[in-house]
């Protein structure tokens, strides 16, 4: 269980482990606090997690193909802006998370200031 | 002049002229010197109102289309009453029957048709030329004949129930000559008819005044010096003075012949319109057969007239022509008939049909799976413009089927789109209707791709794209643009593949970023990816960089991804030839997993459903099979029937065809799935004919490979590659065409559109016959992907990515990982 670091201003703020656990270009789902999400690290540079599952037919979107920050939902490519998590191919948002990483190398997920 | 590439157009027809317009109107006159032969001393005329002309409705002047001064405004050299006796291809130039002769770096075959005679004794005078009192009827000359002869004459016999043998009849119907049209078939127009649809045209012109004998073989003319009369095979004869012959037409095939074409009924070209063996060599009109098709009618004409311009021209050098649907509206003295597509109905058709015989009228429409594919309508057109369009389109029907009959409320419009409901689906899959499609052309989007983007319709199946286009076209009212990028391999590099292939091997590029990096400065397209990647390791094989975030998640974890996100397991079981000991073991690692659901496939084998990423690996070490590659752009199984074993009809040991062909090319990545079966006999119970490849055992020992086939969301017959003597020559054939494909196909083109694209005589000489000798260099390239292969399920041991398997990190954090159901 990812150790509760920070509950500050209100968020919380998870360790996800270290960043190696993701290989480059691709995204992995993750479990923090009672939240599921999926963790991103395109070649662009960068992390970005994002709500776990597609809001079309709630498809599992760490197993999704990025291009630069665009994630293309395995099920029936929907397309997401991972940076404002806008819904490329329709309208709406989904929801995304800041993550940072400590000297380390460890992803520090806040799951207070998620995008609605 | 210097500098302009010479265009030597042989044939001044409507097809020729046409051309050579298209050619003008793409700014060809700058990149041309053309230089035009016609047979005929005119300019170029439009023979389709030649009946006009033969019963004075219309003077010979109203009829043309170009004038002579026309060839002369725009530089073009035009040869009339000369004809061209040979072409030297190697030398490049054209031989005249006045000594003449002409280089040209271009040329175009449009020398048309001509009539056909039947063989009739006494057709020939004594002088070697026809006797006085017989015509044809395809020139002016012949209308000006054939009016000057019937005005003198008491009775004319027409040869040729068709439509042209009607027009004749008509024409001298007018000059108060007795008419008898003479056919062989059991009922007129049998191109354009179906029997009821005849017998009720007959006693319409009957009531005209014409006489039709039907049934009846002309043998002989009668007569010493001139036509006296015409005798039957059933031992009558018919007095007459003149004798008309519209028997139908033959291409003017010969050029082609003496020039070493390709010629079967007519000259053979590709979907360029390009002879199949001579890049320079166009050949345009009812001397071009394409496809195996040689249309004699006006509409395909202009179409393959604007793509070989398209092509000449440099315009747009991936113009392709595809076949015409033939359908065909006119006026037969004075009886209005529509007639398109299929004449007779095939058992599983659907049939919608009214008779009127009383007011002449007909109506019957052949409906195949929510499509029309055939139509005759007799004496009443009011719903013609509505099917000609449903017909060309495509177009889903109403329901009420009656509504294609008749007007039965409002009178429709003119256009189909606009009596469809904005409500009706459109894409079956992504339910989007024809009004969502109007919002988003309103929105802005100019393109099919756009709207399809915006919409999701036609990103489902694909089966609806065509119609997508078409009413994208039909809301933008001509603002429609062409998204250039349906030529590309993948949407996200503006290359078609032979030129994208030809860049990743000059720069080495052998990574998927690699390619991105140099060909796109970067800017990765996600969807773009997987094709790439697939492309990549066709072409370099072990020397491909796998970057495995390229591709999609089924590839990554060797599996078939689920509406879930669980994944389906299917093991290799070749030749769907499985034992009891490999049937008990799956049981035993399905109950062991809680597998939710096994399933037999329709490619006759065993589908796990419902496994967790994160138990795919213990699962593949516990059946301990070989993955079947039920997941991936790739080859995926052959199917096959009993054979010779135990089956008393197998003509061949089609099981161990089918085994020998997987083990062969398993796992190859190729880009569309390819589906494949072998048949032992001809009665195809493995449904080898609609598979992207296939292989029919016929008598003797041989093999027919079809390739193209398809029996999902789109329905097609593969078209027969070759026949081959021996397993070794179907997998070796097989194999030429898997490369072929591998390297020349667009991303996610099934075989079947491929094969479409290229035509299937390209892929016989490039593939069987190896006019272009590459046929070592696919083999080669073949055998060097097939010697890399290794099965992907022994990754379960050693995973290639950090956390390949993980549905969820850190591992075990909830028990959710590990879920067994």
């Amino acid at each position: 269980m990812p150790a509760d670091l920070d509950t500050k201003h209100g968020g919380r703020r998870l360790s996800l482990g270290p960043l190696c656990q993701i290989p480059v270009g691709e995204g992995r789902g993750f479990e923090a606090g009672n939240e599921r999400i999926a963790v991103f690290r395109p070649r662009c540079g960068g992390v970005y997690a994002t709500q776990a599952h597609c809001p079309h037919r709630g498809g599992p979107l760490a197993d999704g193909l990025l291009g630069g920050t665009t994630l293309v939902c395995p099920l029936h490519a929907w397309r997401f802006d991972l940076a404002s998590g806008e819904v490329l191919t329709g309208g709406g948002r989904i929801t995304t998370y800041r993550v940072v990483l400590t000297a380390d190398g460890d992803m520090v997920i806040d799951l207070g200031i998620g995008s609605p | 002049m210097s500098g302009k590439r010479r265009l030597v157009v042989v044939g001044n027809g409507m097809a020729g002229a046409r051309a050579v317009e298209e050619i003008l109107t793409r700014g060809g006159g700058e990149q041309f010197a053309i230089a035009m032969f016609g047979d005929e001393p005119y300019g170029n005329y439009n023979r389709i109102l030649l009946s006009h002309v033969l019963t004075g409705e219309q003077d010979p002047d109203e009829i043309v289309l170009n004038p002579i001064e026309w060839y002369a405004e725009n530089g073009i050299m035009l040869h009339s009453g000369v004809r061209i006796v040979e072409i030297d291809r190697p030398g490049k130039a054209v031989f005249c029957d006045n000594a003449l002769w002409l280089h040209y770096d271009q040329l175009v075959i449009a020398t048309g048709s001509r009539p056909f005679m039947p063989p009739l004794e006494g057709l020939v005078g004594r002088d070697g030329r026809y006797k006085p009192g017989i015509f044809v009827f395809r020139t002016l000359d012949d209308c000006r004949h054939i009016a000057a002869a019937a005005q003198s004459s008491g009775r004319a016999a027409v040869i040729g129930g068709g439509l042209l043998g009607l027009e004749a009849a008509r024409g001298v119907l007018g000059y108060s000559c007795e008419v008898h049209v003479i056919e062989l078939g059991p009922y007129l127009m049998t191109q354009q008819l179906d029997a009821p649809a005849g017998a009720i045209l007959k006693s319409t012109m009957e009531a005209m005044g014409v006489h039709v004998q039907l049934g009846k073989k002309s043998t002989a003319v009668l007569g010493e010096g001139r036509v006296e009369g015409l005798a039957f095979a059933d031992g009558g004869t018919l007095p007459c003075d003149m004798v008309v012959i519209a028997a139908g037409i033959v291409p003017n095939r010969e050029l082609g012949v003496r020039s070493g074409l390709t010629v079967e009924r007519a000259i053979v070209v590709d979907d360029h319109m390009r002879s199949v063996d001579d890049p320079d060599i166009y050949v345009v009109g009812e001397c071009a057969q394409h496809r195996g098709r040689v249309y004699g009618l006006v509409a395909p004409l202009w179409e393959q007239a604007r793509v070989l311009a398209d092509h000449i021209t440099g315009r747009d050098t991936g113009a392709a022509y595809h076949g015409s649907k033939l359908g065909t509206k006119l006026k037969v003295m004075g009886v209005e008939l529509a007639s398109m597509g299929t004449v007779e109905a095939e058992a599983s058709d659907e049939v919608v049909q009214f008779s009127e015989p009383r007011r002449g009228v007909y109506k019957k429409l052949i409906v195949r799976e929510g499509r029309l594919t055939g139509a005759i309508l007799l004496g009443d057109m009011s719903k013609a413009a509505f099917l000609t369009q449903a017909f060309e389109r495509d177009l889903p029907l109403p329901e009420a089927r009656r509504e294609l009959l008749f007007d039965i409320a409002a009178p429709s419009g003119p256009s189909t789109f606009q009596d469809m409901a904005d409500a009706l689906q459109i894409c079956n899959c992504n339910g989007v209707a024809k009004g969502d499609i109007g919002r988003s052309v309103r929105a802005g989007a100019r393109t099919a791709r756009a709207v399809m983007e915006a919409t999701r319709a036609g990103l489902g199946c694909g089966s609806c794209k065509g119609m997508v286009g078409e009413l994208v076209a039909w809301f933008c009212e001509g603002q429609v643009e062409e998204d250039p990028s349906v030529h590309y391999y993948v949407p996200g590099i503006p290359m078609p593949t032979p030129e994208l292939v030809r860049s990743i091997r000059e720069r080495s590029l052998r990574s998927v970023s690699r390619v991105f990096e140099v060909l796109t400065g970067g800017v990765e397209d996600a969807t773009s990816k997987p094709g790439l990647a697939s492309l990549l390791r066709t072409i370099w094989g072990r020397d491909y960089e796998d970057e495995r975030d390229a591709r999609f998640i089924n590839e990554r974890v060797h599996a078939n991804i689920q509406k879930d996100g669980t994944f389906s397991v299917i093991p290799q079981i070749p030749g769907g030839v499985t034992t009891p000991a490999q049937l008990k073991r799956i049981a035993e690692v399905a109950e062991r997993y809680r597998v939710p659901l096994v399933k037999i496939t329709g490619g006759q084998r065993i589908d796990l459903l419902g496994v967790e990423k994160d138990n795919l690996p213990g699962l593949w070490t516990e059946l301990g099979m070989p993955s079947g590659h039920a997941y991936g752009k790739s080859y995926r199984t052959c199917k096959s029937c009993v054979g010779t074993d135990f089956c008393r009809f197998g003509l061949g040991d089609s099981t161990r065809l089918a085994i020998q062909i997987e083990e062969r090319f398993q796992g190859l990545e190729s880009p569309g799935k390819m589906k494949l079966a072998t048949a032992g006999c001809p009665r195809n119970c493995s449904e080898a004919m609609v598979k992207d490849l296939g292989a029919v055992a016929v008598e003797g020992g041989r093999w027919e490979i079809y390739v193209g086939g398809a029996a999902g969301a789109h329905v097609r017959k593969g078209d027969v590659l070759c026949v081959a003597e021996s397993h070794d020559e179907v997998i070796r054939m097989m194999g030429r065409f898997i490369q072929y494909y591998r390297e020349n196909a667009r991303y996610l083109e099934r075989s079947y559109s491929f094969v479409e694209r290229i035509g299937i005589e390209r892929l016989r000489a490039v593939l069987v016959e190896d006019r272009e000798g590459i046929a070592a260099g696919l083999e080669q390239a073949l055998e060097a992907s097939i010697s890399d292969y290794r099965d992907p399920w022994l990754e379960a041991g050693r995973p290639v990515t950090a956390n390949q398997f993980a549905t969820l990190l850190p591992k075990g954090a909830s028990g959710e990982a590990a879920r067994a159901r």
